[in-house]
């Protein structure tokens, strides 16, 4: 890779999202600003390595879009301009003050509740994050052909239901910031432990690409507290992506995993945003929760030294705000360790969880522990039988065969 | 501007309560002052429905509505919004204000 296609690749990642931003504003029309945002990059792959790279390379990327962009719609808007108008993305005058970044605008809109979960992912991977229509598809396992429809009927409904591109209104805002960080935990937690068993356990090319979006918003809004916490979560999490699957595919658990192999620099990182959080003494939501449970574990030098009780403590605070069972499953994971497999065992056959994988492994290992062989045998046939994450069924396999004898 | 049809959803025969229609008119008394308002109805249940097919000489007429199912339209609002978040939170009040489902589904522009 030469010196002038390193830095093509780091202006892509540093100002694609930008590009694509500030030209559907300028021009009202998400598939053009993509289509042009595209053809700025093909140029400058082209120029830069004969003519050098400019000195301004966002500017340079910006008016080339900008001018190609604006001679197309001239040639469009001649011949029929009542059309085109009609197909105008919607930009709602917004009050003075608020947060005036384009690429905030476009964050929100590819995020938009109105949209199928499916169609976020894949417009905020392509619009926001610029990977191409085949990297979102090979990502998610689906036809790039079919990618491009989910990604095409998805700016057709911005289009036609009039999503409006801007920032959300003051009394939108919080349940539409969640609905972001929904979408980019998605994201992560596709890459972390993907749910195809026909894939590669951890993809990192995902993981990294939401902790890079996850930055964007953060940058962008910079007072939300629930961001600060995904991000600090995604980093604890990444942190230890090295040690979570073993050279033979197989996943390893937190107890099992090599400490040394977990990213400093990224768990310092994680343990600074999660200080910032508590020393601001705001009531926390969710993702500072979780990010808080992983900041203990990643504080501890072996499993054994994981201060258990506050782990618990944090499940109760999470439990408040959401009482599922799946909460509930990982508060008596941690309960295990604090009082015993008893206990755990009798607060997780309360919940109605049948058909979800970790219920079943939960269990398994609980009973494991008590001794009910035949049971635990029953209990990791069920988890490795429920679909999912393949190093995950490598592990609960092994798990299972290591067993006693009947 | 723009317009969108607020389709209200039900699935059964019983009609609504004295409280959803109130809760209605309080609705529609805001969209009015608001600058909402385009037009809204109830509708007579799909057992009074009839499909006509006039595509050919001789139209057809035939009983009942068009597709059997256990939800059908019973009523509906227009109302004309900026863009869709605003549509969104009048399809919200809306189906608080009657009791049901509401589908918000934007009217083509010309």
């Amino acid at each position: 890779m030469t010196d002038v296609d390193e830095v093509i690749g780091r202006v892509h990642r540093e100002e694609w999202a930008r590009l694509v931003a500030t030209l559907a504003r300028r021009l009202g029309d998400l598939d053009v600003a993509e289509e042009m945002a595209a053809e700025a990059f093909a140029s400058a792959v082209q120029r830069w390595p004969v003519a050098g790279v400019p000195p301004n390379p966002g500017g340079w990327l910006t008016t080339t879009a900008y001018r190609r962009a604006v001679d197309r719609l001239r040639r469009e808007v001649r011949r029929e301009e009542k059309h085109r108008e009609a197909l105008m993305l919607f930009h709602p005058a917004e009050p003075l003050g608020a947060i005036d970044d384009d690429r905030l605008r476009l964050i929100f809109t590819c995020c938009h509740p109105a949209l199928a979960m499916e169609a976020r992912v894949a417009l905020t991977l392509r619009m926001v994050g610029g990977l191409t229509v085949g990297e979102i598809a090979r990502a998610f396992l689906v036809e790039e052909a079919a990618m491009g429809r989910r990604i095409t009927r998805a700016k057709a409904k911005i289009r036609a239901a009039r999503i409006p591109y801007g920032v959300p209104s003051r009394e939108d805002l919080p349940a539409r910031v969640t609905g972001v960080l929904a979408v980019l935990y998605l994201i992560f937690n596709e890459g972390y432990l993907a749910s195809d068993p026909g894939r590669e356990p951890v993809r990192a090319e995902l993981t990294a690409e939401a902790i890079r979006l996850t930055r964007l918003v953060r940058a962008l809004l910079p007072a939300d507290g629930e961001t600060a916490g995904l991000l600090a979560l995604m980093l604890l999490t990444e942190a230890r992506r090295e040690a979570r699957v073993s050279v033979d595919g197989e996943l390893v658990t937190l107890h099992e995993q090599d400490r040394g192999r977990w990213d400093r620099g990224l768990i310092a990182e994680g343990h600074a945003l999660v200080r910032a959080l508590i020393a601001a003494g705001r009531p926390p939501g969710r993702y500072q929760i979780l990010a808080a449970v992983n900041a203990v574990h990643t504080d501890a030098a072996d499993a054994r030294h994981t201060d258990w009780s506050q782990v618990v403590a944090l499940y109760d605070q999470l439990t408040r705000l959401d009482p599922s069972p799946i909460v509930r499953l990982n508060r008596a994971i941690a309960v295990a360790e604090l009082d015993g497999p008893q206990v755990a065992l009798a607060q997780v056959d309360e919940l109605p969880l049948p058909d979800y994988r970790a219920f079943h492994a939960t269990r398994a290992e609980l009973l494991r522990r008590l001794g009910r062989v035949q049971e635990s045998r029953a209990a990791y046939d069920r988890a490795v039988g429920s679909a999912g994450n393949a190093a995950e069924t490598a592990y609960l396999t092994r798990r299972r065969d290591q067993l006693a004898g009947p | 501007m723009a317009q969108y049809l607020m389709s209200v959803l039900h699935d059964s025969t019983d009609p609504a309560t004295a409280e959803e229609m109130a809760a209605i008119d309080v609705f529609n008394a805001k969209l009015r002052a608001d600058g909402h308002w385009m037009f809204a109805a109830g509708l007579a249940s799909p057992d009074a429905a009839t499909v006509v097919d006039g595509r050919r000489p001789g139209p057809i007429v035939t009983d009942g509505p068009y597709l059997e199912s256990k939800e059908h339209v019973i009523g509906f609002w227009i109302v004309e919004a900026p863009h869709l978040d605003v549509a969104l939170r009048l399809a919200t009040e809306g189906s608080r204000s009657c009791n049901r489902r509401v589908e918000l589904r934007p009217i083509l522009g010309e």
